[in-house]
């Protein structure tokens, strides 16, 4: 084996953690959709901690090692179509998904305080937990992740 | 040099690509659900809700991305390797996960139906491990689908 070869590896392990993260996120929207209850909101924290590291190396990992094989080898450059629209969406996914993070993160913290009080239940909570902009949001950033899949396998105009 | 081989592939091989890894990651992501929710449980304030969750996790997102990453490996195998007479080392980790996989995931998923209908702690901690032992094999496929080991 190459290095070229364990860059690949570790792109693709870094994709699977991105895709498996956007699941995790979306697993946790549909299970607390309009739910009023916080302890239902911070049972969840775990796994919340678990998806935000897997987001985490999974985002670095696919930019890092991405761009790292695209200079590596001979048959693709940096600045090819496919590979720049790539950068974009990625850069775009961030934006995005920070948005995502932040809303959802405030929901989270706002669920924790809910459950110091002793307030079992919550029509804020519950607002927050819907269609809001930060549901939009994650949406969003699931469709920007299944057209970088796209680009990745089609690799238009290479 | 394998890698740049892999990479210049005909166009119809594209789409059961796509399914293969989309329904991978997808996958992964369930069994990650599966694993947290199971094993962190215990500490949670509403446990027997993230068992459910798990329990369902498992059954509406994990087998169908198991069965199209399942289908998409078969269709893309049939069309790269479906003449040659011996597989290469990375394909035989690819089946041995996916197969042994396909049991413990049958095994955890039952499980974990079984802890929710009983609410019974080692029926979910055997579920979690199970789906961290899959887990782990994921990756370990995942890497040889990209570092090609011959």
């Amino acid at each position: 084996m190459e290095l070229n070869d364990w860059i690949l590896a570790l792109h693709l392990i870094s994709a699977a953690a991105l895709v498996g993260a956007l699941t995790v996120f979306s697993v946790m929207i549909a299970a607390l959709w309009r739910t009023e209850d916080p302890s239902a909101v911070t049972s969840f924290m775990p796994l919340g901690l678990a998806g935000n590291v897997l987001v985490t190396v999974g985002s670095l990992g696919t930019i890092v090692f991405g761009v790292w094989l695209a200079i590596s080898l001979d048959a693709y450059q940096v600045w090819d179509g496919w590979v720049i629209a790539a950068i974009v969406l990625w850069v775009l996914m961030g934006a995005v998904g920070k948005q995502t993070g932040d809303a959802y993160r405030a929901t989270a913290e706002m669920a924790a305080q809910l459950v110091t009080s002793g307030s079992p239940r919550s029509e804020e909570l519950a607002a927050r937990m819907g269609a809001t902009r930060a549901f939009w949001l994650h949406v969003a950033s699931c469709a920007i992740v299944i057209l970088i899949l796209i680009d990745m396998i089609w690799k238009p105009g290479a | 040099m394998t890698s740049v081989l892999a990479s210049i592939r005909p166009d119809s091989w594209n789409f059961p690509l796509f399914l293969h890894i989309a329904g991978a990651t997808i996958f992964f992501g369930a069994i990650t659900v599966a694993a947290v929710t199971q094993l962190a449980s215990s500490r949670a304030p509403r446990p027997e809700f993230l068992q459910r969750v798990a329990f369902r996790t498992l059954l509406i997102v994990g087998l169908p991305a198991y069965v199209i990453f399942r289908i998409g490996a078969q269709w893309i195998y049939d069309k790269e390797f479906g003449d040659a007479s011996e597989d290469p080392t990375w394909i035989g980790i690819g089946f041995i996960v996916s197969d042994i996989g396909a049991i413990l995931f049958l095994i955890a998923l039952i499980l974990a139906g079984l802890a929710v209908r009983k609410r019974n702690e080692w029926l979910v901690k055997s579920s979690g491990v199970l789906t961290a032992i899959i887990l782990v094999a994921l990756v370990v496929a995942v890497w040889a689908m990209g570092a090609k080991p011959d």
